[in-house]
């Protein structure tokens, strides 16, 4: 078996962001890293919406990311570090919008290791050098400097290693231009790995050590070492140095250590400054320990600077230095606003704040002021004893409330974490949809994933009548709105004048007596109007030059441009006119007789510049495609013919970028639609005319109607059959995406001050006025929200139903609430109903210890979109798998099995006990009726119906139960597997077990002797996260580590198994390396790079072949897809291989060592660095594709089928 | 071997030793292995942010003290070392 590996949906999770000129101008940028892809966010100041600029898989992991900008520079550089053990300098180039590679440095071997740098990043802020570190040991020095042509130059590193200390951060200290300082934060285990005794381990101190650069002995030397808290967590640059000018001092220099519970400010030979971070004056609150903080930013304004800190809580805290010179005088905090708790925080210049959330959707909010004047308590240092130093230090406290300083701009939808998701067709369109749970706490959301553009609409409104056409207009070529929307009816033609409301006009100079054709503003100030019977040239000042069809004749099809207009009669002739330089148009002398009747024509928009465009599409009833000429030479000659398999429904010629086929010009595509609902796209040959690379693409059951239309500025084309489409131009790449939105008959541009990049259409008699909002994002979701951080979901196997269960650690359950408040509420105590009352959404449920559990199920309705049941769980239990089953001794009824456990700990995981829930499912799948609780001696991670029973993975059993009176009743066991059962999968009598730590299990079960027997596992231990049958034999699964891989087990073993009545020969045989009889052999072997959390074998268009979809962690969704002929896999695999060495990673990993990070890749080609192909400069193109015996557009196209027959994206 | 020639080697080892923290070698106790083991494995969970996530989500915490709690059991992830035996 041979896989191909795409990525449907790149991961959405943000682990850094930083914020830069990266492209040199005023304007500031954000780079994000997704994990394994950087991707460059622009906000708009004006807007305050964010939007991508690019993206670029860097075939690696990305672990730390800074900007840095040289002294006295205005653009910004990112520097990656990553698992390929070498510093990389990257530059965006906003021309070619690429990220250029301008160093790459290598200093160690590559892999995610303890003492290979790459974990941490620093830079000195005036841009001199930078500090690359590992978690323990390793730091290596590099000095940045520009040389003579203003080329960014880097030294060799200078080691600042210290053996056994384990490294928790570093950050640049801000000494102006005295030799560069860096600030770490160590702790060294030499001492505490001598000690038996553990009275080291007690003493050892975190060391905060100053590493300065000399830089005029290119050396590197430990300058300051002092023990700070034992429990700090991070470091932050405080603003220092002298401006040149004035000798003023920026600010103190030094350095924040965030701690547990404290903030210090430290500086070499100075007084230490300390201040507590607030704690929440909840009521409910009864967690122990202190907060730390989790984000941080610093930002400098004009002689100012302050910092926004978040604790883990997501509660954002102002921190500010009251200084003169270099003296501290107080270090003050304060409360400032709540947002999603962060992996990043950056604040731009023109007064933003992102938020890369760590879990779900990430926002951009506007500063609307900066908490100066508030009532808000504010903490100084300076009014604590000795500073803040003196222990204890008072603990203190503020009242978390709504936002006041921040107000929400933009929100990016983020699908991370994917905790578990089902693929299924409930809505009954072409394709299935992906149904995910996301999220994490209140921020939970269940989401409907649909492969398609997200419309927005603006305007829908009834119309008089069912129009067949509609058009809008402009009045003059300079207009930047259209005037006029024209209807065209079956008898009649009907005008609107677009204003401050649409309404009727009749004094256009179009004939509204007759249907219409075309419409279209023409020369300068101009307009025409096509109908049956002939063409009306209407003059800026209403003159109407009409143009009559020969007797017995009529117009059957017209197209036009600004300058041309061509027509053909019912008689099969074509009629070509052309604007003069007078603006009159002129008929061509000689009307060309085709010998067939014409269904549809197009010609393109006249070229900047140009007088006319050169070629004429015609599609004739004999099932052919013409190009006519329209030069002035060989007026309407033809030049070639391409023939069809079905008669033509439209045409349509379109220039658009797509740099796979030309970086620099648009191309000319000829798009055609056949009345069987295909869609063929050709390209046409600027230099001959001649049409080639077709591609054909099935768009729905209704003869095909295309139209040119304006998307986001750029040409585009939609394709309007039973599903609406578009063809558009994004990052440079073109692609065809579905719109979600009803059927359309007709659809033109629309552009109007409201709604300035919109289209207009109708569907039945209602006409519509919507846009495009975000062509980057090709899943539009439906979200409803959950209550807490879900864990599985399970479709009702007949309703459209999915019931989800949801369970969050150290959080009080409601019960817990209700307690806690009686008792308060006893005892007296005023309670903060309004505190208790704010939304969790943002400010999380009440906060417990660890072994606090809130748990419920949800029963969702994503037709919907709504929540039916919600059912939350008592006794601090927690919900960990579930079943919908059958029992064969209660016939016709449905059964939910819930599989809880109380007062859980994570890890090592235990509990007090473990819970099957009966439920009884009524009332269609919407009603659970409670019948019965199953004491366990575990936490039951996996559930499945089996053969009219139920099958549960409890701890390191598994069990078969079936339904009593009172209790479920355990029918048999196995008691062999190594850790825990966490996937359970089923075909026959068959039975996939995946363990937690030791791979897959083949089980069966043999009913006369009522036996569980496991006959074959896995040679390799795995921490298996997901798994799915790909056959009887076969199964697919995904482990912990980011791999998936696929396992078989032989035929013969298989047969032997099934064969046995008994089992008695399994249970017989010897087994091999202590485990089961019989291994299974690994076929293919991939890593992802994400954790997968869900496979699914599913077909995802209509007639398509069986894939394996997969969920990833971080939000990303993937398929593979099997190769079906042997060519297919010799043709890609070389391709492959050309690519690893044609488009190296950015960050400088070895493609073929970073798909084989845990174990080597086999048989899986990775299909995201194929398509790269598509963006390579064209000689390298086309040199590999002369080494593979075939065209670059070849190659192209077979990419494209790959990608478009399994997946339809 | 040559008394020289052994000398020679080990000091190499030692080098490597010393260079490449986590190298095991022939006479390694249990208790150095396995911590080597836990720092490696914890350095590994910091270093890839998916895992990093996973186990946050499963426990309920910020990723932000998920790393720092696992950084900070670097220091001695196995308890104190067994006491020598007198020789």
């Amino acid at each position: 078996m041979h896989l191909y590996n795409l990525t449907l949906q790149p991961p959405t999770a943000v682990t850094q962001a930083i914020v830069g000129n990266f492209s040199g101008v005023r304007a500031q940028e954000i780079i994000v890293s997704r994990g394994t892809r950087l991707e460059l966010l622009k906000p708009d100041p004006n807007t305050g919406k964010v939007s991508t600029i690019l993206t670029h898989d860097v075939f690696g992991t990305i672990r730390s990311l800074v900007a840095f900008r040289l002294t006295g520079g205005t653009k910004d550089y990112a520097i990656v570090g990553s698992d390929s053990g070498r510093l990389v300098i990257l530059e965006y180039d906003p021309k070619a919008n690429a990220f250029v590679k301008l160093h790459q440095e290598t200093y160690g071997k590559s892999g995610v290791r303890r003492i290979v740098p790459g974990q941490y990043l620093a830079v000195d802020p005036k841009g001199r050098s930078v500090m690359i570190a590992a978690m323990e040991k390793a730091k290596l020095v590099y000095i940045l400097n520009r040389d003579a042509a203003a080329n960014l130059t880097i030294s060799s590193p200078l080691e600042a290693h210290k053996n056994h200390a384990i490294i928790h951060h570093i950050v640049g200290v801000d000494v102006g231009f005295e030799n560069p300082l860096f600030a770490a934060l160590e702790v060294d285990y030499s001492e505490s790995d001598q000690d038996p005794t553990g009275a080291a381990f007690e003493k050892a101190e975190k060391m905060l050590t100053y590493y300065e650069l000399d830089l005029g002995l290119n050396h590197v030397v430990r300058k300051w070492s002092e023990p700070t808290d034992k429990r700090a967590s991070m470091l932050l640059q405080v603003p220092g140095g002298q401006t040149s000018s004035e000798g003023k001092h920026d600010g103190p220099s030094g350095v924040l250590i965030c701690c547990e519970g404290y903030i210090i400010w430290r500086h070499m030979d100075t007084e230490q400054h300390r201040i507590p971070i607030p704690r929440r004056r909840h009521p409910l609150d009864e967690r122990s320990r202190e907060v730390i903080i989790v984000a941080a930013v610093m930002h400098k304004m004009k002689g100012a600077f302050f910092f926004l800190l978040q604790s883990e809580d997501g509660d954002l805290f102002k921190v500010t230095i009251d200084h003169e010179d270099e003296d501290v005088k107080a270090l003050k905090i304060k409360y400032f606003d709540t947002v999603p708790v962060a992996s990043s925080l950056c604040i731009l210049k023109s007064g933003f704040l992102f938020v890369a959330s760590e879990f779900g959707n990430h926002y951009l909010y506007q500063f609307q002021k900066l908490g100066d004047d508030d009532d808000e308590i504010e903490y100084s240092s300076a009014s604590y004893p000795e500073n803040g130093m003196a222990n204890p230090l008072p603990q203190a406290y503020f009242r978390p409330r709504a936002l006041e300083n921040l107000v929400l701009a933009d929100e990016l939808n983020s699908l991370d974490p994917i905790v578990d998701a089902k693929v299924t067709n409930l809505l009954n369109t072409d394709t299935p949809q992906i149904f995910a749970v996301c999220g994490r706490g209140a921020r939970s959301s269940f989401r409907m994933l649909r492969h398609g553009l997200d419309v927005e609409e603006t305007v829908s409104s009834e119309l008089p009548g069912i129009p067949n056409a509609v058009w809008t207009v402009k009045l003059k070529a300079e207009d930047q709105y259209d005037a006029y929307i024209v209807l065209s009816f079956i008898n009649g033609t009907l005008v609107l004048s677009i204003g401050e409301t649409i309404e009727e006009v009749s004094d256009t100079g179009f004939l509204s007596s007759s249907p219409t054709i075309a419409v279209q503003q023409i020369g300068e100030d101009s307009l025409l109007q096509v109908y049956p019977h002939g063409i009306r040239h209407v003059l800026a000042d209403r003159r109407v030059n009409e143009w009559r069809c020969p007797q017995h004749t009529t117009i059957v099809a017209a197209t036009t441009n600004t300058r041309q207009v061509v027509i053909a009669l019912s008689s099969a002739q074509l009629v070509y006119f052309e604007l003069d330089l007078e603006g009159q148009l002129n008929e061509y002398q000689d009307r060309k007789a085709l010998g067939s009747g014409v269904l549809a024509m197009s010609i393109a928009e006249v070229p900047e510049g140009r007088q006319r465009t050169p070629y004429l599409a015609v599609g004739c009833e004999d099932q052919t495609v013409r190009i006519i000429s329209l030069d002035p030479d060989t007026t309407l000659e033809n030049i070639s013919l391409q023939a069809l398999t079905a008669p033509p429904s439209s045409i349509c010629i379109a220039e658009i970028m797509d740099a796979s086929i030309d970086k620099n010009q648009l191309t000319m595509f000829v798009n055609i639609g056949l009345q069987n609902g295909v869609l063929l796209r050709t390209v046409l040959d600027p230099v001959n005319g001649q049409l080639t690379d077709t591609r054909t693409r099935f768009l729905g059951s209704r003869p095909v109607r295309l139209i040119r239309v304006n998307v986001h500025g750029s040409p585009s084309i939609l394709a309007l059959s039973s599903r609406s489409w578009l063809n558009y131009t994004y990052q440079n790449l073109l692609h065809f995406t579905p719109l979600i939105f009803d059927p359309l008959e007709y659809a033109w541009s629309f552009s109007a001050e409201l709604c300035p990049d919109g289209l207009i259409g109708i569907s039945g008699n209602v006409l519509r006025i919507f846009q495009v909002p975000n062509l980057g994002q090709k899943l539009k979701q439906d979200v409803i929200p959950l209550s807490y951080t879900p864990r599985k979901m399970l479709q009702h196997p007949t309703e459209r139903l999915f019931y989800v269960i949801e369970s969050d650690h150290r959080v009080l359950s409601p019960e817990a609430v209700d307690t806690k408040l009686q008792k308060l509420k006893g005892t007296g105590q005023r309670v903060d109903q309004e505190v208790i009352d704010l939304p969790p959404e943002i400010f999380g449920r009440p906060r417990a210890d660890a072994g606090a559990w809130a748990s419920c199920i949800q029963v969702i309705d994503p037709v919907n979109v709504r929540s039916v049941l919600e059912i939350t769980l008592d006794n601090n239990e927690a919900a960990f798998s579930l079943a919908v089953t059958t029992f064969t001794s209660r016939p016709g009824e449905l059964f939910l099995v819930i599989g809880t456990a109380q007062d859980v700990i994570v890890a090592p995981r235990s509990c007090k006990s473990g819970f099957l829930r009966t439920y009884k499912i009524s009332e269609n799948g919407t009603g659970l009726e409670f019948l019965h609780k199953t004491e366990l001696d575990d936490v039951p991670l996996a559930l499945l119906a089996f053969q009219g029973r139920l099958v549960g993975g409890v701890g390191k059993a598994l069990r078969m139960f079936d339904i009593g009176k009172k209790r479920l009743l355990r029918k048999c066991e196995n008691k062999s597997f190594a850790t825990a059962i966490v996937t359970l999968t089923t075909q026959g009598s068959r039975i996939i077990v995946g363990d937690m730590a030791e791979s897959i299990y083949y089980a069966t079960y043999k009913p006369p002797e009522n036996r569980l027997l496991v006959f074959a596992d896995d040679s390799q231990p795995r921490w298996i996260t997901a798994s799915t049958m790909v056959d009887y034999d076969t199964v697919c699964a995904g482990d912990r580590f980011g791999n998936v891989f696929v396992n078989r087990l032989a035929a013969k073993v298989s047969e032997q198994v099934d064969e046995d009545p008994t089992g008695a020969g399994i249970l017989h045989e010897k087994g091999l390396f202590m485990g089961a009889p019989h291994k299974t052999d690994m076929l293919c072997h991939y890593y992802v790079g994400d954790i997968v959390t869900s496979m699914h074998k599913v077909s995802l268009v209509a007639g398509g072949r069986d894939i394996v979809l997969y969920t990833g962690l971080h939000g990303s969704i993937g398929v593979l897809i099997p190769f079906v002929s042997k060519e297919d896999v010799d043709f890609i695999r070389t391709l492959e291989q050309h690519m690893r060495t044609e488009a190296p990673s950015l960050v400088g990993r070895d493609h073929l060592a970073y798909r084989g990070y845990y174990v080597p890749v086999k048989a899986v080609v990775d299909g995201d660095l194929c398509e790269l192909f598509s963006l390579l400069p064209t000689q390298k193109q086309q040199s590999i594709a002369a080494e593979l015996d075939r065209t670059y557009s070849e190659v192209l196209k077979k990419l494209e089928q790959m990608r478009v027959t399994t997946t339809g994206f | 071997m040559s008394s020289e020639l052994r000398y020679t080697a080990n000091t190499q080892l030692e080098h490597l030793h010393a260079r490449y923290t986590g190298t095991g070698h022939a006479d390694i106790t249990k208790y150095d292995w396995v911590t080597h083991q836990h720092r490696d494995t914890y350095a590994s969970i910091v270093g890839h942010a998916p895992l990093l996530s996973y186990l946050a989500l499963a426990d309920g915490e910020a990723t932000g003290r998920v790393k720092f709690e696992m950084t900070e059991k670097m220091l001695q992830p196995c308890g104190p070392p067994p006491k020598k035996e007198e020789d």
